[in-house]
């Protein structure tokens, strides 16, 4: 089996991020930039699956600027065996980042597809479920669970209610939910073997997919700021506060 | 114009989450048209019919549909997409499962998340976990949304009368096989539309001690939530996790307990009108949104708000 996992390069989740000034979008000059969290999950999970003996080939896959090689050596410190930058000047919408992924998938035929649920910047949620339409193989969405046998996979995937259960077949996409495992931390020898690890760049021109957006940004504000809010003594006049001032018991 | 819903339900009863949506609808047009896939939704229909400037149901019954599987109702809902200009449903995991899958069919880019809508192709979202609200245009023939149940009160239920019109099945062989669906049974109001929330975090220490906070939800008629760490340290389930990976809530009051208050979970409980914070820690974050805090240890608090409620409901009484 061979697994491809599909990484975005974000601000870190600790940032307390900036609206530009001009409200152009986002201040990403000079900021601390990682994996974008649900896709370490991704990643563990495909390297786990290789030293389980399950999968022969891990490859991650990523989308941007020479940046984003940073985040291709971070999947491969952490055990993935190769990848692939496919250089985009611009950043893309969900619909032409599946399509991208697509044509990397037509070239490369892993047999299995893992993406985190959501990338934490613009936090769509949808390239996952575009991926598998576009590729007419089945989805799972939000797994926290995964057991693969032969060709069947096993899943549990976390919804509204609770949890789902389902099986279905190899080729799948799958998109993954942070409680699936923990993702790993790169050892410093790892770090360092990561830097031989195979890392091919692709224009993204040379793919021939459309990836003009089809959305405009108007304009980004930041969003409404709360009151400051007042610390109370104790439990009585946290009560009283609630029933008189605020009036919500 | 008419714009089309896609019903979030559970075969039975209409979710809520719809309600939500067709509010968001009526934004931009006064005649909405509902879609209800599903199986053995007869009933579900007939039921539905009264919902406020619902003129249409479009009705889609077999038993494939019974569970909601996206690689088999997302050709359905591309196939009647195609004759709308606007197509909503509600940001839940039922949205956000079927809708990317639809836009593929149709080649257009799905808005996520809107939480107002300003025109016909202008709308607003959140982004970097509300952070940041993003204000989007777009000129596509067909907009594909997910609403956020929490930006929009829910619409009237009576006043309509709709027609039902069957929509014929088309079938798509997929290998997915629906095996089950652990679902937790509570008393408690639902968690998206309560009008109190009260949650625990890693402060809580483990799942024996979130019965005080039960204890206190039902003082209440609260719903409970929870933060991250508590779900990822098993003390509760993950549909009580509230945040930018989890439920968005919006409810009148909030509790948070033992929440330190990262901004991945203020992402899913900043728009609660009043918020009050109960933390041993006075630097968590989580006192910086709140409207009344409180310094305290939960275990010696969470007796003394019970005793106060019960003392306050003897005088009214």
């Amino acid at each position: 089996m061979k697994v491809l996992v599909a990484v975005k390069r974000v601000v870190d989740y600790k940032v307390q991020i900036r609206v530009k000034a001009d409200q152009s979008g986002v201040e990403t000059e000079n900021v601390k930039m990682s994996v974008n969290p649900p896709d370490e999950n991704a990643i563990e999970e495909a390297v786990k699956l290789k030293e389980q003996g399950l999968a022969q080939e891990t490859l991650a896959v990523t989308i941007g600027d020479d940046k984003a090689q940073d985040v291709l050596r971070t999947s491969l410190a952490m055990g993935i065996d190769r990848s692939i930058l496919v250089k985009s000047p611009n950043s893309l919408e969900p619909l032409a980042v599946a399509k991208t992924l697509s044509k990397i998938i037509e070239k490369e035929n892993p047999d299995l597809v893992l993406l985190g649920k959501q990338a934490i910047d613009d936090d769509s949620n949808q390239t996952g479920q575009i991926l598998s339409a576009l590729l007419n193989w089945p989805q799972a969405c939000f797994i926290s669970d995964l057991k693969i046998e032969g060709n069947k996979l096993f899943i549990s995937r976390e919804i509204d209610e609770g949890i789902e259960k389902l099986e279905t077949n190899l080729p799948a996409v799958l998109t993954c939910d942070l409680r699936l495992n923990t993702p790993r931390f790169a050892s410093l020898p790892n770090i360092m073997k990561a830097k031989k690890k195979p890392l091919d760049i692709i224009d993204i021109s040379t793919l021939g997919i459309d990836t003009n957006p089809k959305i405009k940004v108007l304009k980004v504000e930041e969003p409404p700021k709360r009151k400051a809010g007042i610390m109370v003594n104790d439990v009585k006049e946290l009560v009283e506060k609630l029933k008189y001032e605020a009036k919500v018991i | 114009m008419s714009v089309l819903i896609i019903a979030e339900h559970d075969n039975n009863i209409l979710k809520s989450s719809t309600l939500n949506t067709i509010s968001a609808a009526l934004k931009l047009s006064e005649d909405i048209h509902l879609l209800i896939l599903g199986s053995k939704i007869e009933n579900l229909c007939k039921n539905t019919q009264s919902i406020h400037k619902v003129s249409k149901i479009l009705k889609c019954d077999n038993e494939k549909l019974e569970n909601f599987i996206p690689e088999i109702m997302a050709p359905i809902v591309s196939n009647i997409a195609k004759n709308y200009t606007h197509v909503l449903t509600p940001a839940s995991t039922f949205g956000k499962n079927l809708l990317p899958r639809v836009s593929a069919l149709l080649d257009v880019t799905q808005i996520s998340d809107v939480i107002e809508i300003l025109s016909e192709n202008t709308f607003v979202r959140p982004i970097y976990a509300g952070n940041a609200i993003s204000q989007v245009e777009t000129n596509q023939n067909i907009n594909l949304l997910t609403i956020r149940p929490t930006a929009f009160d829910k619409c009237e239920e009576s006043g309509g009368s709709a027609s039902i019109e069957d929509i014929e099945f088309l079938n798509t062989d997929t290998p997915t096989l629906f095996i089950g669906r652990e679902v937790s049974k509570s008393d408690r109001p639902d968690l998206g539309n309560a009008r109190v929330v009260i949650s625990g975090g890693r402060g809580m220490e483990n799942s024996d001690n979130f019965k005080l906070l039960y204890e206190l939800a039902d003082k209440l008629n609260a719903a409970v939530g929870a933060s991250r760490a508590a779900v990822d340290s098993g003390y509760i389930g993950n549909e009580y996790q509230v945040g930018q990976t989890g439920k968005m809530v919006a409810p009148e009051l909030y509790i948070a307990i033992g929440i330190s208050g990262a901004i991945q979970h203020l992402a899913g409980m900043k728009d609660s009108k009043v918020i009050v914070a109960i933390n041993k820690d006075t630097e968590a974050p989580i006192f910086n949104v709140a409207d009344y805090g409180l310094s305290s240890d939960l275990f010696q608090a969470i007796p003394e708000i019970i005793k106060e409620l019960d003392l306050l409901n003897k005088i009214e009484s």
